[in-house]
This record gives structure tokens, C-alpha cells and sequence, in this order.
């Protein structure tokens, strides 16, 4: 059998595991693998910075399901796409990300661009390998991808240095993977499914909370169908919008923080919680002593470290959200409930989601209702992080799973616009629009150039208020209104201290949204009117290419309801002046 | 409390930092460490003693667990176990008398004197927890120069490991 480089077995694995685009940047220590890929089939895009890389890999395995790939150097390659890689774990998004190191023989040694890329990475992936033997090469990338996408999914890094991708071995990819120190459990405890069946049967008020594990293992008929069956309404994380179809009379929409009055009044009134990969984070749970004070909770997930983590569970069934549902849709029973759900009914309307519908003003919820409308929340969104992102899940009604792509864990601004791209990459026949704030879209907008270069179709909307809005928003409700540094028009001939932003007195914005994106070649289009929005978004999605729309939304809206860091969900403000 | 953790791992390197840092991010201080090879030299047992309540230390155990180069995590809580440290101690002479004392009080903790200088001798000593303090006690009075002790090799009995 003929030989090849560690380099050529890198690429024809790749291959083998039938990658459809890798996103990175070459440099010194990864050459060789840059070598080995001229010429080959493997498609290969080059980024801008490497921390979109691995947003890249990262929006194309939330939308496609399937893991992301990237590769970068040695040294400040690697220590770039850390931002990516913890995004990714976070938010339990499968990855591959392959980097370069310096030979073997000088590791250790402060060799240039040469960083502990195993050491530094390892609390941010399920599990990195540094290869040190090309012999291993193609095992390891094997499991690699198997460790990504089996279980609670997660990002995986391989670390190769120089010298193995040069030396040579027979190649040899492996059909199967045996791990003996990694079993993930797919199917739930039967006796506790029954369990759990029980306790729900006997329930009054259940909730459904659900999150990435439904979207993760392909739950969502089952969660469906169960609901329907046993009247059970269901409320979803940020990472499961879409999951839960939100036309449906039992759609509680998103809980916690910015969740919906009716979400968080189910879960605090509930009597049994039904968690499915979901992980109680603290931005769902408010204040955890005082979280459904009266609920027995089951928990279904397949990352056993997840149950009991925060909140105690009473029903733990450790499993895939999927199979394990299948298996209680024959145990509970139909139940009508009609009481509860008239109770739930009454509290979506007594408090809806809501803003200034009727005023003239520029309300940024406005936008992406609108977006939500035109789309028939059909398009993916892919959000930065910060207000936009909230009034995002709350107001774009996505059809399905995999159309709403945000950092939910990590909360990463700098993640939506590269995060597009790469959905867009999987996804070219689905519309993809970027939701970004004007503070967050300025961390990556550098990947213009990669949109443009590959003719990849992502459309831009700004939602512009010259803050970093979140920061500005408890900056005005829990400091008194110190605006400390959120401010994004400030400049040097500003007062030092400044409370009161005025589009007409405050300087000019930089940079010009419009004429940056014009200077790649797209369409900029500023807004600044609401009678504008409709038109500007219908020319957006009928222009070929992309379009970067700049909207000079409200600037101090706040986003509501808000339950305040470290209260408990009945604490919940629902809207401005109470 | 104190909980012992045998853990079976990989043989591999950079395991014995996943687990020292799995520690470290939740705040656990490591009570004593040891690391050797088990009789499949491709498998290192890490016995792991460490102080907390108990929801941490479960919450510890899943991620043990969920470490891809971790085999299996045993707690020996509720199990029946032999524990044995090993201690080297090296306690001042400061005369003839308090020599032969000492000489004696090893006899007794049946441990073995293993070097003797003009102006101290080094103990060697095996056993249990409470044996090595009880033996450290009364060397603190004769005035110790210097220990050194190993971390706790432990192993269930017969098979009640596997009852639980």
C-alpha cells in the first residue's frame, strides 16, 4: 500500500467523514496540511480571523445537525478559535476543530507560535488529542468526530504537530469506533420512565421545559404528540425556539429572564415540571430557592452531570430525549386538563408580549416582527448577543428547530454574522438573516469579505441604538442610569459622564454602516424611519447577494418582561413603569 | 467529609491534568493523590481523597464519569475497603534515651526504622489514616525534622465494591 503524509491523512479523513466545507487560516505550523489540500476535493474556506472559524463550524452544525469543521495554526490560530470552541461546548454544538502545532522535538521549548493548545483548550471541549505519532492520526480524527456527535454533542480538538503531518504511514481509516472509557447511554431506565409516567398521570399542572437536548436528538414530534395527548403546555430555552411549533394553544414560549409572563407563571405554579435537555440554567431558573417552589420535577437527559446540577430532580432518567419519549407516549394518558389550560390561556392574555405597537417610533421589536412576517419564520436567524438577541426569540416565530441560532450559554457577541455564514454554507436554498446589534455585529463584521468572495447570501439587519444595549439596560434599571462606558457614539469631545443619548446631538456614528458594506460591493440601507422597515426588508430579500441593512431603532427600548439577575421568576417586571 | 475516589483511567499523558483540573474548576482542594499503573499497564488506578459535602462530591463523580479517558469511578462510601498510607518520617535524637524510646514506640506501631544519623533517625510507616496520625502524634514530641507521605492506596473487599 502506498504511504502518505500525516497531512494528505488528515484531508482524506476529512473526506471519509464525508465533510462538506472547513473554515480556517493557514500559518507555519499547519502548512503541510495546507500543502496536502491543492488540489484536493476538500472545500476549504478561507476566514478572516479564526475566532469566526469556529462560529462558522459552529452555524453550520446548529443548522445542519451535523458536526462543523475547522482548522488553524499553531499558537495565536489556536488560541483564537477558544472563543468558538466554548461557545460551542456551552451550547452542546458537535465540532471538529483541528490545529497546527510546532514539531515534536520542541514542544515545551517557547518555539515561535508555539501555545499549550491541549492545555488551554481542554476545559472548553468534550475531549482534545494531541497526536503524536502519525500511525494515530486517523484513528484519532475518527474518534474525534465520533466523541463530537454521539452523546450530549460537543466540540472536539485535535492538535498535530508539524512533523507528524509530514511523516508517513499507511493509510488506513477505521470503519468503527471502540472507545472503552466512552459508553453514552441512549435509553432511559424503564422503571423510571415508568415513574415519571406515573407522577405525570396523577398531575394537575405539568409543564413541558425544553431545550437544545429536544433539538439535539430529533424530539420534537414526540414532544408533539405527548403534549397534545396529556395536555401538557410547553415552554422553551432560547437555544430550543423553534422546537415547539408556537401556534399551538399549548406554546408557553420562552421562559426565564426575558421570557413570557405566562411561561414563567406555569413553571412557578406548576405541580410537575417535565425538563427534556434542558439543563436549568440560571438564566431560566431565576433565583434557585424560589424556583417552582411546589413542582416535583422530572429530568430527562443524556449528560448525567446535567441532572441535579443546580436544581434537585426527584425523577432522574438519564437517556436520549427521543427514545426515551417514545417510550412514554404509551404510558401517560389523555387527559383534557381543561382547567390548567384555561389558567394558562388567561395568563397569556392578561400579559403578551408587548411594545409601543401604535406610536410612529422605530421600535426594534417592530423589525423583527416584521422579519418573522415576510420570512414566515421559514429564514434562519442567527442572533449576536445583547437585546436584539432577546426581542429576537421572543418576536421571530421560527416554523421549526434549526432556524434560530444564537450563543446561549457563553452568551458570545461576535458569534451571529460568522454563525450565518456557516448556516448558509449548509443551508444555500434557505434565507439566512443576521440579527445584530450595532455593538456586537462590529466583533466579526470582517467575514463580509468571506460572504462576498463566495457569493454567500447572508443578509444583515442592524438594530442599531449606539449602545451595547443589554449593558445600557441595567446600566439605567439597577445603577441609576450610569451609562458607563456602553455608549458607542462617544467620542473625545464628549462630556465625560452622559446619561441622555440624542440621535440629533450625539456624534456622528462610525462607521457608516452603508458605505462600509458598499465598500465590499453590498447594498447598505439605512433606516431610520418605521414607515421604512417594510420596504427596506422586502428589497433586502429580493437583492441577490448580500445586503447589510442599518435600522436606527429606539435607542433606550428596553427589553421585558425582565426577571432581575438573582430574583425569583415571580419577581418577574413586565414592562417599563411597572 | 472525607471521601475516597479510586478512579481507573487511561494510561495515558495529560490525563492525570484533566482530572487535577476537573478538581481545581470546582473549587475541591485534593486531600492526597496516587497515581501508579494497575496490572494492564494501559490502565493507571488514581485513588483521590478529598474533603466535601456530599451533593459536590456526586456532582464530582458524574464528571469524573463523563471524562472520556475515565474508565470507571468508585466512591468508596458504603463499601467495605482496606486503605494503607505510607509515611517516611525523620524524628530528632537528641540523646541516647529518647533514641531507645523511639526505637521502642516503632516496635509497638509495627513499623521499621529504616536510617539512623548521629542526630535523627528516618521511621517508616504503613497502615491506615488513623494509625500514621496516631504514630505522628508521638513523634511531634521528640521533634520531627521532616515527613514525607504517600497518598491513600485503596481496595475494596472481597466483592462488596460491586454491591452498592
Amino acid at each position: 500500500m502506498k504511504k502518505k503524509t500525516g497531512a494528505q491523512i488528515l484531508i482524506e479523513s476529512l473526506l471519509k467523514e464525508n465533510v462538506e466545507v472547513v473554515f480556517g487560516l493557514p500559518g507555519g505550523q499547519a502548512l503541510p496540511i495546507f500543502d496536502a489540500m491543492y488540489g484536493s476535493k476538500l472545500n476549504f474556506i478561507l476566514i478572516r480571523h479564526e475566532q469566526a472559524a469556529s462560529h462558522m463550524a459552529d452555524g453550520y452544525a446548529r443548522s445542519m445537525g451535523r458536526p462543523g469543521v475547522c482548522i488553524v495554526t499553531s499558537g495565536p490560530g489556536a488560541t483564537n478559535i477558544v472563543t468558538g470552541l466554548a461557545s460551542a461546548y456551552m451550547d452542546s454544538v458537535p465540532m471538529v476543530a483541528i490545529s497546527g502545532q510546532v514539531a515534536t522535538s520542541v514542544i515545551g521549548q517557547d518555539a515561535f507560535q508555539e501555545a499549550d493548545t491541549i492545555g488551554i483548550t481542554r476545559p472548553v471541549t468534550k475531549h482534545n488529542f494531541l497526536v503524536k505519532d502519525v500511525k494515530d492520526l486517523a484513528r484519532t480524527i475518527k474518534e474525534a468526530f465520533y466523541i463530537a456527535t454521539t452523546g450530549r454533542p460537543g466540540p472536539v480538538l485535535v492538535d498535530i504537530p508539524i512533523d507528524v503531518q509530514r511523516e508517513v504511514c499507511e493509510f488506513v481509516y477505521p470503519d468503527k469506533v471502540e472507545i472503552r472509557s466512552y459508553k453514552p447511554n441512549y435509553n432511559g431506565h424503564i422503571g423510571q420512565i415508568k415513574k415519571a409516567a406515573e407522577l405525570i398521570n396523577k398531575s394537575k399542572h405539568p409543564v413541558f421545559y425544553i431545550g437544545m437536548g429536544v433539538v439535539v436528538s430529533n424530539a420534537e414530534d414526540e414532544i408533539l404528540e405527548l403534549s397534545k395527548k396529556a395536555n401538557i403546555p410547553v415552554t422553551n430555552t432560547l437555544l430550543a425556539v423553534g422546537a415547539y411549533p408556537c401556534d399551538i394553544n399549548l406554546s408557553l414560549g420562552m421562559l426565564g429572564m426575558h421570557g413570557t409572563y405566562c411561561a414563567n407563571k406555569a413553571m412557578q405554579s406548576a405541580d410537575i415540571i417535565i425538563a427534556v435537555g434542558a439543563r436549568f440554567d440560571d438564566r431560566c431558573t431565576g433565583k434557585v430557592c424560589d424556583f417552582a417552589r411546589n413542582a416535583k420535577i422530572i429530568h430527562v437527559d443524556i449528560d448525567p452531570t446535567a441532572i441535579s446540577k443546580t436544581v434537585d430532580v426527584d425523577i432522574p432518567i438519564v437517556g436520549d430525549a427521543k427514545t426515551v419519549l417514545k417510550e412514554m407516549i404509551g404510558l401517560v394518558d389523555k387527559k383534557g386538563r381543561k382547567d390548567w389550560i384555561k389558567t394558562v390561556d388567561l395568563w397569556k392574555k392578561e400579559h403578551p408580549l408587548s411594545y409601543k405597537r401604535n406610536d410612529d417610533k422605530l421600535h426594534p421589536q417592530y423589525v423583527i416582527e416584521k422579519i418573522s412576517e415576510l420570512t414566515k419564520g421559514e429564514a434562519i436567524i442567527t442572533t449576536e448577543v445583547g437585546q436584539h438577541q432577546m426581542w429576537s426569540a421572543q418576536y421571530y416565530k421560527a416554523k421549526h428547530s434549526r432556524l434560530f441560532l444564537s450563543s446561549g450559554g457563553l452568551g458570545t457577541m461576535g458569534f451571529g454574522y460568522p454563525a450565518a455564514i456557516g448556516a448558509k454554507f449548509g443551508n444555500p436554498n434557505k434565507e439566512v438573516i443576521a440579527v445584530a446589534g450595532d455593538g456586537s455585529f462590529q466583533m466579526n463584521m470582517q467575514e463580509m469579505a468571506v460572504a462576498v468572495l463566495n457569493k454567500i447570501d447572508v443578509k444583515v439587519v442592524i438594530l442599531n441604538n449606539q449602545y451595547l444595549g443589554n449593558v445600557r439596560q441595567w446600566q439605567e434599571m439597577f445603577y441609576g442610569k450610569r451609562y458607563s462606558h456602553s455608549c458607542l457614539a462617544k467620542r473625545k469631545e464628549c462630556p465625560k459622564w452622559c446619561s441622555t443619548p440624542n440621535r440629533h446631538s450625539c456624534p456622528v456614528y462610525v462607521p457608516d454602516f452603508v458605505k462600509w458594506a458598499q465598500s465590499y460591493g453590498v447594498l447598505g440601507i439605512r433606516v431610520t424611519k418605521k414607515k421604512d422597515v417594510e420596504l427596506a426588508l422586502k428589497k433586502m430579500l429580493e437583492t441577490k447577494g448580500s445586503v447589510v441593512i442599518d435600522m436606527w431603532v429606539e435607542i433606550e427600548e428596553n427589553v421585558f418582561p425582565m426577571v432581575p439577575s438573582g430574583a425569583s421568576l415571580d419577581e418577574m417586571i413586565i414592562r417599563a413603569n411597572g | 467529609m472525607r471521601h475516597m475516589i479510586s478512579v481507573l483511567v487511561e494510561n495515558k499523558s495529560g490525563v492525570l491534568a484533566r482530572i487535577s483540573a476537573l478538581f481545581a474548576a470546582r473549587g475541591f482542594n485534593i486531600a492526597s493523590l496516587s497515581v501508579s499503573e494497575t496490572e494492564d499497564v494501559a490502565i493507571s488506578r488514581m485513588t483521590i481523597v478529598v474533603k466535601g459535602n456530599e451533593s459536590i462530591l456526586e456532582q464530582v463523580t458524574k464528571q469524573l464519569n463523563k471524562l472520556v479517558d475515565v474508565i470507571k469511578v468508585n466512591d468508596f462510601n458504603d463499601v467495605e475497603y482496606i486503605a494503607r498510607e505510607l509515611a517516611l518520617i525523620k524524628i530528632n535524637i537528641a540523646n541516647k534515651a529518647s533514641r531507645d524510646e523511639i526505637i521502642r514506640l516503632v516496635g509497638v506501631f509495627k513499623a521499621k526504622i529504616i536510617d539512623i544519623s548521629q542526630d535523627s533517625v528516618i521511621v517508616e510507616i504503613s497502615g491506615n489514616e488513623s494509625k500514621l496520625s496516631a504514630f505522628m502524634k508521638v513523634a511531634l514530641a521528640y521533634g520531627v525534622k521532616e515527613t514525607c507521605k504517600t497518598g491513600a492506596s485503596v481496595l475494596y473487599r472481597g466483592n462488596s465494591g460491586r454491591v452498592k
